[in-house]
Formats: C-alpha cells, sequence, structure tokens
C-alpha cells in the first residue's frame, strides 16, 4: 500500500515537474530579480549598485512623465475596458437573437480580433486621419463635427477606445458562448412571472453569466494595464515622423503625451535610457497596481453574491 | 508547523538562489577598463582579450561579427565594401547582420553574446557606450596604429568620444541645410534662399497658400517640432544655442539663445493657425516616400538632412529644388553657412572575440579614403574623413555639395554626448511639443527651467548612487 503510494506521489511529481520549473524560471525568478533590481542603479551594461528606495523616490517625486502616463493608462481602464465589455455583451446579445446567417455574423463580427494589432492600427489611424480619413470626409458631407482623432490630444485616447470597440471579436465569442449557455426555462419562468426585458437581463442573464463578466473584466483590466502596441503605433503613424532608426524616438505619446500609457514609459525607461532598475521599480509598482484592481473586483463580485443571498 | 517551516525555508532558499543569479545577471566590469577593455579577473575577461599588442601585428586572421542597422539599398553598400575588404584582407573573414538596433545590441553585449564591430545609427549612445565600457577604448589601437585623429572634424570627434575615452570612430555623417522649391521661390519673386530666421518667416508666410476653406494647400515652411526633421538639436547651431553645462546639466533654461527659436515657433505657428496647422501635419505624406511633402511640393521649404538628394533624385526628378545653409538667428549672421551634425559611429564591443581583427575592419572602414569614398558614393552620406572629402572621385553635385561645405564649416555643431544618451533632447522636444500647442503655459523661463529640472533629475538617477 505504501508502496503503491509512493509510486502515485512519485507519477505525481513527475508530470508536475516540468510546469514547476517553468514556473520558477519564468515568473518566480523574474518576480523576485525584478524587486531586487527596482533597489538597484542598473544600466544593463554594468554591475547593478544598490541605490536603497532611490528609484522609488524618483518615480513619487522627481518623474512627472510617469503621472501622466499612469493617468492616461488609468483614464483607458476605467473607459475602455467597460466600454469593450458592454459593446461585446451587446453585440454577442444580438447575435444570438439572430436567427438566420447567425454564422456569418458571429465570423464577421469575430475577424477584426484576428487582425494583427500593427496592421489593425495603422489603418484605423489612416482612416480617422483628420486631413485625408475618410471618417471626416463622411462626418464634412453630413455638417458635422471633424474632431482630430488621434492628431489631437482630446481625442486620441477616444480614437483607441474605438479602435478597442472594433475589435471586440475576442470576448463577443466568450458572451456568446456563455449567453447560449444561459437555461431557457429560467427565461420562460421569469417571463410568466410578468418580467419584461430589462428585468430577465437582470435577474436571469446577468447572474448566470456573472463568472464570465468577471473574467472578462479582469483580463480586460490586466490587458488595458499592459497596454502598449496600439498606442506606441497609433502615435508613430499620427506623427508622421520616420523611425528609420536614426537618432532619438520621440513619437511616444504623440500627440502632447496623450496616448502614452505606464509599459511604453516603462519600455522607454528600461531598454531606451537604460534606467533598468527604474524599471523594475515601476514593474514592482504596477504589479501592485494590477494586484489592487483585481482584489477590489473579485471583493465587489463577493459583495454581489452576497446582496443576492 | 513543519510544513510551514519547510514553506519558509523553500522561500528562503528560493530568494537566495533568485538574488544569486541576479548579481550574475551581467558580466561585471568596470567602465573604461582600460586598453582592451575589462580588468583581469572580472567575469567578462575570460571572453576578451587583453590590451592590444604592442605594435600591430603582421597578419591578423579570424572572423569578425559586423552588426550594423542598414537595410536594403544601403546594406548593399556596406556589402559592397566588406567585400573590398575581404579581398585586402583575406584571413578575415566578416559574418554581417543587417537591421539590428542599439537596443539589440545593448542586450547582446550585456549577456556576452555581442558582435565583435558594431555599427550603430546614433550619437545618443556614445555616453553610455565609452562611459561603462560596452564598446571598447579605442585609444590605444588609434595611438599604436598612428591613425591622424585630425583628419576627423571636430565636432565629428566630439560626438564619438566621452570625457577623454574614444570607444568610437565616426562611420559616415548627415549634415543638415535647407531645402528650397526652386519653382516657388521665382513665382513668389525671390531669387535667393533665406538667409536669416527673419528672412525665413517673411518668405514661408509669402509663400503659404490657402485653400477656399481656409485649409493650408502649400506651406511656406513647417515649424512644427516633430515634423519629418524639424527638432531643436537641427536648429541649435545657427541659434547658437547649446544644450548642456561643462558639468553634464541641462544649460536649456539658462542659455537665452533658446528663447528666440521658441520665439519663432510661435510667431510662426500665429501665422497659420494651431488648428489649421495641426491638420496640415495630420495629412502629411511619410517622411521616407515618394509621399513626402517637400518632394511633392506641399512645403516650399524645410529642414533635412544630405541624404534627400538620393530620394528626391529616384523618387521625384522632376522637381526643380535646391539646396542652402539653413538660415541663422537675426543677431547670429556670423553663423552662416554653419549646421547640425550628426552621424554613425562604429566600434568594438565589450566581449568582441576577435579585437586586432574588429579593429583592421573599424580601421578600413573609417579611414580608408577609397572605401569611405565608395561608402559616402554608396549610401549618399557625408564622409567622416578628410581626404575622402576632398577625393575627386567623391560624386557630389552642387546640392550635396552645400552640405559637404555645412560639414567643413568651423561653426557646425552637434548634440553634445550625456551618460543617459538623447534623453535629454527628447524631454526639451517633448516639452516644445506642448508648448506650441500652449498646453505648457505661458511663461517661457519657467517653463524652460522645469525642462532643466526634468533632465537633471533623469540625470542624477543615471548617475548618482
Amino acid at each position: 500500500m505504501t508502496g503503491r503510494h509512493g509510486n502515485q506521489r512519485l507519477f505525481t511529481v513527475a508530470l508536475m515537474t516540468p510546469a514547476t520549473i517553468g514556473l520558477l524560471v519564468f515568473f518566480v525568478y523574474p518576480l523576485i530579480a525584478t524587486f531586487y533590481f527596482s533597489f538597484t542603479r542598473f544600466d544593463l551594461l554594468s554591475s547593478p549598485q544598490w541605490v536603497g528606495l532611490r528609484n522609488y523616490r524618483y518615480f513619487f517625486t522627481e518623474d512627472p512623465v510617469v503621472w501622466q502616463a499612469l493617468r492616461n493608462t488609468l483614464w483607458l481602464v476605467v473607459v475602455m475596458v467597460p466600454c469593450r465589455i458592454l459593446f461585446a455583451l451587446g453585440t454577442a446579445g444580438i447575435v444570438t437573437q439572430i436567427k438566420r446567417r447567425a454564422g456569418l455574423l458571429r465570423t464577421l463580427f469575430y475577424l477584426p480580433a484576428l487582425a494583427p494589432p500593427v496592421a489593425a492600427t495603422v489603418a484605423f489611424v489612416f482612416l480617422f486621419n483628420p486631413a485625408v480619413g475618410p471618417v471626416n470626409q463622411v462626418l464634412g458631407v453630413l455638417h458635422l463635427s471633424q474632431p482630430g482623432w488621434f492628431a489631437d490630444s482630446t481625442w486620441s485616447k477616444p480614437a483607441l477606445v474605438l479602435l478597442g470597440l472594433w475589435g471586440i471579436g475576442d470576448i463577443m465569442i466568450i458572451f456568446l458562448a456563455s449567453l447560449l449557455d444561459v437555461p431557457q426555462d429560467q427565461y420562460e419562468a421569469a417571463s410568466l412571472d410578468g418580467a419584461n426585458g430589462l428585468q430577465r437581463f437582470r435577474y436571469v442573464t446577468i447572474p448566470s453569466i456573472k463568472p464570465v463578466l468577471l473574467f472578462a473584466t479582469i483580463t480586460g483590466v490586466i490587458e488595458t494595464l499592459q497596454y502598449f502596441t496600439q498606442a506606441t503605433v497609433a502615435a508613430q503613424v499620427a506623427s508622421g515622423q520616420a523611425n528609420n532608426g536614426a537618432g532619438t524616438a520621440t513619437t511616444l505619446g504623440f500627440p502632447n503625451g496623450s496616448t502614452l500609457t505606464f509599459s511604453q514609459w516603462l519600455y522607454q525607461e528600461g531598454f531606451t535610457n537604460f534606467y533598468l532598475g527604474y524599471a523594475s521599480a515601476m514593474s514592482v509598482l504596477m504589479f501592485l497596481i494590477a494586484i489592487g484592481f483585481i482584489v477590489f473586483l473579485l471583493r465587489r463580485s463577493g459583495s454581489f453574491r452576497g446582496a443576492e443571498a | 508547523m513543519t510544513a510551514r517551516l519547510r514553506r519558509t525555508a523553500g522561500v528562503a532558499s528560493l530568494s537566495a538562489v533568485a538574488l544569486t543569479l541576479a548579481a550574475c545577471g551581467t558580466s561585471g566590469s568596470s567602465p573604461n577598463a582600460g586598453p582592451g577593455g575589462p580588468t583581469a579577473g572580472s567575469p567578462a575577461a575570460s571572453t576578451t582579450s587583453a590590451s592590444p599588442l604592442p605594435s600591430a601585428p603582421a597578419k591578423v586572421s579570424g572572423t569578425v561579427q559586423l552588426w550594423h542597422f542598414f537595410t536594403g539599398r544601403e546594406a548593399k553598400a556596406i556589402d559592397a565594401v566588406v567585400a573590398d575588404f575581404e579581398k585586402a584582407y583575406p584571413d578575415i573573414k566578416v559574418v554581417v547582420k543587417s537591421g539590428q538596433d542599439d537596443t539589440k545590441a545593448t542586450q547582446a553585449i550585456s549577456a556576452g553574446k555581442g558582435p565583435d564591430v558594431d555599427l550603430s545609427y546614433s550619437t545618443d549612445i556614445t555616453g553610455k557606450f565609452c562611459s561603462t565600457g560596452a564598446f571598447r577604448d579605442l585609444g590605444p589601437y588609434i595611438a599604436r596604429d598612428k591613425v591622424d585623429l585630425s583628419q576627423i572634424p571636430k565636432p565629428v570627434q566630439s560626438y564619438t568620444e566621452y570625457k577623454g575615452v574614444r570607444c568610437e570612430m565616426p562611420f559616415l555623417a548627415d549634415t543638415y541645410g535647407l531645402y528650397y522649391n526652386k519653382t516657388m521661390l521665382t513665382a513668389a519673386g525671390y531669387t535667393s534662399p533665406p538667409k536669416t530666421m527673419s528672412e525665413l518667416t517673411t518668405m514661408a508666410e509669402k509663400l503659404t497658400k490657402f485653400n477656399a476653406d481656409g485649409s493650408i494647400k502649400v506651406a511656406g515652411f513647417v515649424p512644427t517640432v516633430g515634423y519629418y526633421e524639424d527638432a531643436p538639436a537641427h536648429y541649435a547651431p545657427t541659434f547658437g544655442a547649446t544644450w548642456l553645462k561643462p558639468d553634464g546639466t541641462s544649460n536649456i533654461g539658462t542659455d537665452k539663445n533658446w528663447q528666440p527659436y521658441l520665439n519663432w515657433i510661435t510667431q510662426l505657428t500665429k501665422f497659420y493657425g494651431q488648428a489649421k496647422l495641426a491638420k496640415f501635419v495630420a495629412g502629411a505624406g511619410q517622411e521616407f516616400s515618394a509621399d513626402n511633402d517637400f518632394e511633392k511640393g506641399k512645403v516650399a521649404m524645410m529642414i533635412d538632412g544630405e541624404y534627400r538628394n538620393a530620394f528626391l533624385k529616384t523618387e521625384h526628378p522632376e522637381l526643380s529644388y535646391a539646396t542652402a545653409p539653413f538660415p541663422t538667428a537675426d543677431d547670429k549672421t556670423s553663423l552662416y553657412g554653419a549646421g547640425y551634425v550628426t552621424g554613425n559611429i562604429i566600434g568594438i564591443g565589450k566581449g568582441a572575440k576577435n579585437p586586432e581583427a574588429a579593429w583592421v575592419l573599424i580601421k578600413y572602414l573609417t579611414s580608408n579614403t577609397a572605401a569611405m569614398v565608395k561608402l559616402a558614393n554608396g549610401i549618399k552620406n557625408v564622409p567622416t574623413w578628410n581626404p575622402a572629402l576632398n577625393s575627386p572621385d567623391l560624386v557630389a553635385d552642387a546640392n550635396f555639395k552645400t552640405f559637404l561645405d555645412i560639414f567643413a564649416n568651423p561653426s557646425t555643431a552637434t548634440t553634445p554626448a550625456s551618460p543617459n544618451g538623447g534623453a535629454y533632447q527628447v524631454t526639451f522636444q517633448n516639452w516644445i511639443e506642448k508648448w506650441q500647442t500652449g498646453k505648457a503655459g505661458n511663461n517661457l523661463q519657467s517653463g524652460l527651467s522645469s525642462v532643466d529640472k526634468q533632465i537633471n533629475d533623469a540625470l542624477k538617477l543615471g548617475t548618482a548612487p
């Protein structure tokens, strides 16, 4: 009996070892190393020097750019994440109601999610070009106001949100699956009790898909805290500057730093200015911010359960 | 309790291992470890040979890895010269890797896997690479082989060394001047290009045409920072403005020569109207394409480097244009003829496996007149070696010659090397972008002082323990 248990345990350990090693090497070690580097001056070329809380002090008291980057990122978290979830949920809801050519519609709504982010962003910036883009030309024909979109610091982040809404296919497909999974008899029972459409959505749909909503919100928040590619490409293309490798890149955040996100500034400080110690401190703080968001969302989710009980 | 202790011990040992690994993350070497690189006994010493040999070896052999950033037509020009080198030095094989940027090179050098020879596009890395020893000090090689540095113009010498350590050699240069559309200037009654900023402003206003809806059809000159090559670094020499104090801290708020530059931006921006100018810039064609606004006749004058001549020749040979030195500040007319110069740089990586052969290659590429003329003719950049600059084999029409003259002008200047690279330029340029759009307040001096503070704080972050 003991021998069989021992073999079982060995077998379990053997199965778990590759994943454990991967976790230690690619997650735990980088995490601890980042924490260590955050207390050092490290330029990648010479050995790290211990500087105590210097990097954190610079973050909180001396770096004006990081606060702008943080504000932009939090703006995107607060605006873009809910917008994407609501839009994806609405789209999925409509698709579930359509019986004819539903497959075609699902494919059409999902397709943008397959577009490479760089290509999609370049295309969007051209479409929304305030001088020659078709969007503003159409707005002009309709005698509507023509914003500067990616070239205007007031409109650049909303333009990124529009880009995010266009690519909701990945979330939409998850919502679609969960909506189709809601038991029909619950809707029927609610209807018999006199519930209208809004009430059925509030008291039947939402509780049924709540785990999926929570998943979409948490992953959406984490993705947006790491928002990088689209903002970088949009700024580069909208600024019109070529980055042919010559000299110092100045397009980050164009226009006026309005699209500069936390992860972009982290990259700039770490891999362009070679302040790896400071970039590590930024990573640690971003890690804490992400944990804060997740804990908040999980607690809110728990309170919902409490209210229902 | 036992399980808890075991967990604690596990975490403690893991942390210890991680910290140890972290400490070994980079090869520990002292900056500027003298000839040959790191000090003996340092982890990197075993991979880098010691000082250069006391006398140039009669025969150098082996393989040299050369990384550069060029692609396409320009990469082919490099390949052709490398082929010539291999013929001249048949015992040295050069493995060329194109399209490599500074970040990749830095990471590779840090990991001890860097190239023997790295050709970088940016003089901004000079301070960092020379001060950290990422590039080996070339001084001993230069002294040993008696390379005549006086054949390299002073500004070029300055952007390839930092605090007396020459860790790079210059490899062609870019010089900036004025391009103007001759047809437009003639139609407006001008027979010569502007020589002062006031003249530039007046001519720009006269050359500008608006559409019926008030939008800009043709801009005389676009003063928007970030528009193509419109950057403060390119204007500094003609305003006589300086970036850093001798101690390396920012001089932008103190040097009064920056204010006329910023006032000029404000003046010309007001003429167009900020919103109209922003819309015009948003519709600009891509810089390095046939849609470039100057090439398409959408702007009458612009600041650009000598390389634009090659693009114009192939993309818009029909365009009637000419080049001239960039206008100077009204009270700095003695500076007319000068301009901004920057360039490519080349050095031996810290972990070079074959530094002697690497040096032979660098010496060939940077001080062999025939090789440099061939490179300059192929890439259409300015040679950084005087005999090549004066060589009859250098292909230079009148428009290209303008840039050779700017390059040779004693007042031509570059951006100073700093241990935090080009971060000071980015900080200033980002602030100017806000200033131009009215988002940096109204007090110019106060704004410039805030730029100083930001630059100096960042400098301390990178240098002070």
